[in-house]
């Protein structure tokens, strides 16, 4: 068993834990911000883990995903907090 | 094992161990505020050393400039996602009020708040908070 195969075993545990802890944030919490809050650590935690993946495999097939992850995970989060503001002039 | 195996895996441990620190600290944490402390924690750091790990595993200029690439709209976009919902959360009252140790933007709404609106008993609303008097922000 190689360096890298045990660093994957250990990575994907941690990337795990941290992934079951946002959807279950996202299924309790108590407010929709909550769960939109959740919602970004868990794709936070996806383009963790596609990068993880293309570094301990040695290649760049996904290094446009986290690109186009890290552009566009902005818009989910910003309308419902737009959507949730009451009294919002701006 | 080579140099650059050991560098990426100790920085794809490190990646993770961030983010399974978000993960339990979106589960303990009390209100929305303190969440998104835990939640900057794989988005920005994370990212940075998994980022650093393919650089070092794969060291060529396109995926070298690829990175840097994630990196800069990841840290342009995250800030407004942070902004947007902790304003939402002080103006929906989602905000432990009792755990915060200084309220400047409850000072300043205080402070600038219009005199028709003090009588509708609503401490998150102020409607001229982005536009200032000397239009600051």
């Amino acid at each position: 068993m190689t360096f890298l195969t045990v660093v994957s075993i250990i990575a994907g545990v941690m990337f795990g834990i941290g992934a079951i802890a946002a959807v279950w944030r996202i299924i309790r919490g108590p407010s929709i911000l909550d769960r939109a809050l959740a919602t970004d650590v868990l794709l936070a935690i996806g383009i963790c883990a596609l990068g993880a993946e293309m570094a301990i495999n040695q290649h760049t097939d996904t290094l446009v995903v986290m690109l186009v992850l890290a552009l566009f995970a902005v818009v989910g989060s910003i309308s419902i907090a737009r959507f949730m503001a009451r009294q919002d002039a701006s | 094992m080579s140099a650059a195996e050991l560098t990426a895996g100790v920085l794809v441990v490190l990646s993770a161990f961030f983010s399974m620190a978000a993960g339990l600290g979106i589960v303990r944490f009390p209100d929305v505020l303190t969440r998104l402390h835990a939640a900057t924690k794989p988005q920005v750091l994370g990212l940075a050393t998994v980022l650093l790990a393919i650089v070092v595993q794969v060291p060529t200029w396109g995926v070298a400039t690829t990175a840097v690439l994630v990196m800069t709209f990841q840290l342009l976009t995250q800030p407004m996602t942070a902004h947007m919902l902790g304003r939402s959360a002080y103006r929906t009252e989602h905000v432990r009020r009792d755990l915060l140790i200084e309220d400047e933007l409850g000072r300043d709404i205080a402070e600038h708040a219009v005199p028709d609106e003090l009588d509708e008993s609503e401490p998150g609303a102020e409607p001229e908070e982005t536009v200032g008097p000397e239009g600051r922000m």
